[in-house]
């Protein structure tokens, strides 16, 4: 199991385990952290599963493909870190991995 | 506009549910309209996933979302539908009696409507564009934010400021940009969606001065009285500047929303319409809900559970439309008179 946590827009935060070969946006569903619809469920098609990486673990993340690009288009307030957390697959490379959902999605 | 259509059915939405509920109406020899705010067939299949692949739909191993869709029109040309595209509905209006229903729908547009039975096959909702997150957008839209171009003339000598990346952004921009006074076009990367030669074609207008292109993000609008004068933006070095503008249109893309069926006397639960599982009726007789739009107890939102809805609601149409027709069951495999109605036999 690897560790993920979910800082919300107020601060919060949550850290929940996500089994290696899933995504990041399917370990916050299942674990009902809030502020992630995911309402396309996961097919990147819909942009609201939104999150901001933390800068530290930018750099270990592969880079988004074109199609998770445009998807991003879609969401709101996108900054540099921002990605599709349906698009982030959960490895023993990223335990730890720390990401903000934003105020906002879709 | 104002000549009343008159038709045995209505169908709400031309997602693939509404599409396959014309085949199941059309073997009862109903009559159908379809009417959908899209400019095309389809519903979610053909907007959000077109390309993507679908694995559960029954005796398909594999199939697009658009293929699913290019297949279910060519299943329901035999019953030669009429489509309605690009016209929202707006009322449903109760004018017959429970026992023999009668309806008046009207779209937005002002098209009206007059049919037996209805089937609400509106999906999540009717498709209506994405609102960018900037306080106090509403007071400006429809006076000098717009989501969609109507007439082109009042845009004429204009500053127009658009926002997006997609076909949407790019064609108004081109279209746009010899009429107004100034066209610019923000978008948040320098890097679009839209078809390659759309963006070259601007790429070259901005090369020539005759448009401007910003990377950045609107933060805020200007104006008053629902006139803008400017929007506030940050660029993609982080700087904050005002895009001075007299008309703005934002493209981010297309989000689904009950809309006006929530005024329509249905009841409804969490903004879906509940019906029973014997006809897949609503509380009001001969108004039928079929696909992502209603619930029941183990609903699920599948393809596959719309397509068994329309048949079934088919069944009761049938009684409502023909209260004297002696009800037979039959296969398309060996009934002669529904390969007839297919125009195969
Ligand atoms: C990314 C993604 C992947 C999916 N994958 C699968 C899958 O693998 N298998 C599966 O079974 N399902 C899948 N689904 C779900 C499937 O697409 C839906 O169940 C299906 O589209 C529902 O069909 P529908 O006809 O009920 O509604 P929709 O497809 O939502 O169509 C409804 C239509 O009604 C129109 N409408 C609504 N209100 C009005 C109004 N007032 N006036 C005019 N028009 C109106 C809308 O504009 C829309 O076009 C997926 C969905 C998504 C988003
Ligand atoms: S869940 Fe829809 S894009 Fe990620």
């Amino acid at each position: 199991m690897v560790k993920i946590t979910f800082v919300d827009a107020a601060g919060q935060s949550r850290t929940v385990d996500a089994e290696e070969g899933s995504t990041v946006m399917e370990a916050a569903i299942r674990n009902d952290v809030p502020g992630i619809e995911a309402e396309c469920g996961g097919a990147c098609a819909c942009a609201t599963c939104h999150v901001y990486v933390d800068d530290a673990f930018m750099e270990k993340l592969p880079k988004a493909e074109p199609m998770e690009e445009d998807m991003l288009d879609f969401a709101y307030d996108v900054r540099p870190t921002s990605r599709l957390s349906c698009q982030i697959r959960v490895s023993a490379a990223i335990d730890g991995l720390v990401v903000h959902t934003p105020e906002q999605q879709g | 506009m104002t000549d009343i259509i008159k038709t045995d059915a209505v169908i709400v939405g031309a997602g693939p549910v509404g599409l396959f509920a014309v085949f199941e109406l059309g073997l009862l020899d109903i009559k159908a309209h379809l009417i959908d705010i899209l400019p095309k067939p389809g519903g979610q299949c053909a907007e959000l996933y077109p390309e993507k692949p679908i694995y559960d739909i029954p005796a398909f191993p594999m199939v697009t979302g658009q293929g699913l869709v290019d297949n279910l029109m060519k299943q329901i040309e035999p019953f030669n539908p009429q489509f309605h595209y690009n016209e929202m509905v707006d009322s449903l209006e109760v004018l017959g009696t429970p026992q023999a229903p009668l309806f008046r729908l009207k779209t937005a547009g002002g098209d009206v409507f007059e049919c037996k039975v209805v089937l609400i096959a509106a999906g999540g909702g009717s498709f209506q564009p994405k609102k960018p997150p900037v306080a106090g957008i509403e007071e400006f839209e429809s006076k000098s934010v717009f989501y969609a171009v109507r007439k082109m003339e009042t845009f004429r000598g204009k500053r127009v400021l658009i926002v997006g990346g997609g076909d949407s952004a790019l064609d108004w921009t081109l279209n746009l940009a010899p009429i107004a006074e100034r066209v610019t076009l923000m978008h948040r990367r320098d890097d679009f969606r839209a078809a390659p030669h759309s963006v070259n074609a601007m790429r070259e207008l901005v090369a020539a001065g005759k448009m401007d292109l910003v990377i950045g993000q609107m933060t805020g609008l200007k104006g008053a009285d629902g006139e803008l004068s400017a929007v506030s933006v940050k660029g993609s070095d982080g700087a904050a500047f005002d895009i001075a503008c007299d008309r703005m249109m934002p493209f981010f893309g297309l989000t689904m929303k009950l809309g006006p069926i929530a005024d329509w006397g249905l009841n409804l639960h969490e903004n879906l319409v509940p019906v029973d599982t014997e006809k897949f009726e609503t509380n009001v007789p001969g108004v039928f809900a079929v696909g992502d739009i209603n619930t029941y107890p183990g609903k699920l939102k599948l393809i596959l559970s719309g397509f068994h809805e329309v048949a079934l609601a088919a069944q009761k149409a049938n009684r409502y439309i023909y209260p004297d027709k002696k009800v037979v069951f039959q296969y398309t495999t060996s009934s002669s008179s529904l390969q007839k109605k297919l125009g195969v036999a």
